[in-house]
């Protein structure tokens, strides 16, 4: 007999949406300020998008086309090597056409504001801005003047975010997790604007970081920061190097010397500067510097040139991470 | 399952509407089971031929049918297929299109693609664009001697004069609809689906 039953039909799977798309999304910030605002998920995006381009810079044709018909403008108010170099490359890299522009030989010293100054360069229809200024919140204020995306290269004493992400992303070459980490930053915290970003990064990722250097040069506002995660203050060079994972020396600045901040420079190295003695006793200790370095005052200088600084790996991660900082940014145009 | 947990599965995800499954865990199977031959077929794969012959799976879920693809041909064969991935982000076109930038994968091919004959690997081939600036970043990595292109569905509706060689299933399709193929690797599960999902930027 025939059956006449129809064929079971294979009943439909039901479709879930995989997880990975729901974190594809980029950044929630249209400007880098700073970190002190950005979300840990933000970070790691930036720092996994660097690693990305860093693969670029090691191939024949060091050049992707991404950034196509983009402007940026490098606004450059007070002296700089590696960064505006670094930024410049970044920017080459991913084909955006670029202006320099420097404070010196400009409009400036013929007394246009930076907001004048700002707006002018706006009016020649750019995208993005690459801010580096002495003043503190200067990217911030720029932000309200110009519909541009800002990116800060650094604001007075406040803060220099990419900087802080290159150092973040060349300490994952050596450790697989932040969480945990001992970081010590050493050397003049109140001016310093990489100290600041760090901070705030590194507590954002979970890291302990340690504050050393002598008292005058320790900020006062720093309980503030600290509500983020595990921050120490130490004025003791051994407290800091003891049990720490990475040190990053920061840089004396020498112009400050007339304000008395403390006593001598040598004497500051013989308190506070890391010398081979250090690394020969703390073997896994890695040494950091933001450059420009001051031999034989923040690190002696065969701790320069020795294995453990990784002062130059800094300096080509910082290409890498200004590319994806550039690339990520450059999409959140479309929120007027 | 019973038809009202489907329906309500539909509706917890209300982005996708599901219209139909147009492959199912097995047929994928299958289909990648016959590409592989062709594969072998068209290159004369054998042992000599790993030094000028390569795989590229195009991320994501490319990268997964190209290493599938190359365990096939391996038990054909019985020799192993340089396998590579290649992630075409920065070479996309529609970068001021879109409201935030996609992520950057990783591109990792070690071999030298120069003189090579490449088969690119891609899930769904819908208007080419994606194709195009996956061509554009093998450019810059070589010169390879020549580029083929395999994928699970072509749903039509191109939009650049691309054609791919090797065709699991060839679905028309509507703008507004969007193919799902998912890959047990990365999404716990695995078929071709055909969704509605009219505001899913086209790829």
């Amino acid at each position: 007999m025939l059956n006449t039953q129809p064929h079971p039909q294979p009943e439909p799977v039901p479709f879930v949406q995989p997880k990975t798309e729901q974190i594809n999304s980029g950044l929630d910030h249209r400007h880098l300020l700073g970190l002190s605002d950005y979300s840990s998920r933000e970070i790691e995006l930036i720092l996994e998008t660097a690693r990305q381009f860093r693969d670029v810079l090691n191939r024949p044709i060091k050049r992707v086309p991404t950034l196509r018909g983009v402007t940026v403008v490098n606004l450059f108010f007070e002296a700089s090597t590696r960064t505006r170099i670094s930024f410049e490359l970044a920017e080459k890299r991913l084909s955006a056409d670029t202006v320099n522009f420097s404070a010196s030989g400009s409009s400036v010293s013929k007394g246009e504001s930076l907001k004048d100054t700002a707006q002018n360069i706006e009016a020649m229809k750019i995208d993005m801005v690459v801010l580096r200024h002495q003043s503190p919140g200067a990217s911030h204020f720029l932000t309200q003047c110009v519909d541009s995306i800002v990116i800060n290269a650094g604001d007075g004493a406040h803060e220099h975010p990419t900087q802080a992400l290159l150092d973040m992303l060349t300490l994952s070459d050596h450790f697989d997790v932040f969480k945990g980490l001992n970081v010590s930053i050493i050397g003049d915290i109140t001016h310093s604007r990489v100290a600041r970003s760090n901070i705030h990064g590194l507590l954002t990722l979970g890291a302990n970081v340690t504050i050393c250097g002598p008292r005058p040069l320790i900020p006062i506002e720093l309980d503030r920061i600290s509500s983020k995660g595990s921050l120490r203050v130490t004025h003791s060079l051994e407290s800091a190097l003891e049990g720490c994972d990475v040190a990053m020396a920061l840089r004396i600045q020498m112009e400050r010397q007339g304000q008395n901040l403390f006593p001598s420079v040598r004497e500051y190295h013989t308190q506070f500067g890391i010398q081979m003695d250090h690394l020969n006793r703390y073997k896994d200790l890695i040494v950091m510097h933001p450059g420009p370095v001051n031999r034989g005052v923040e690190l002696a200088s065969e701790v320069v040139d020795h294995e453990r600084a990784v002062i130059l790996n800094q300096v080509t991660n910082g290409v890498a991470v200004r590319m994806a900082v550039l690339y990520l940014l450059s999409g959140q145009n479309s929120t007027e | 399952m019973s038809c009202q947990k489907i329906v309500n599965l539909i509706f917890m995800e209300p982005n996708d509407v599901i219209k139909a499954q147009l492959m199912t865990a097995r047929d994928l199977e299958r289909t990648l089971q016959r590409m592989a031959r062709q594969i072998v077929e068209m290159f004369d794969l054998d042992e000599t031929r790993s030094g000028s012959f390569g795989l590229i799976g195009m991320q994501s879920r490319g990268v997964f049918i190209a290493s599938r693809l190359e365990k096939i041909i391996q038990t054909i064969t019985g020799s192993a297929v340089p396998l590579g991935i290649l992630d075409a982000t920065m070479y996309r076109d529609d970068f001021r299109m879109r409201l935030k930038q996609p992520v950057v994968r990783e591109t990792k091919i070690d071999f030298d693609i120069d003189g090579r004959d490449l088969v690119l690997v891609d899930d769904v081939l819908f208007t080419g664009r994606t194709t195009r600036a996956g061509l554009d970043a093998l450019t810059d990595l070589g010169r390879p001697a020549s580029v083929h292109f395999l994928v699970i569905v072509d749903r039509g509706l191109r939009e650049l004069p691309i054609k791919a060689d090797f065709v699991g299933r060839k679905i028309p399709t509507l703008p507004g609809e969007e193919v799902r193929v998912r890959i047990a690797e990365m999404d716990d599960q695995e078929g071709v689906w055909l969704v509605e999902h009219p505001t899913t930027p086209t790829t």
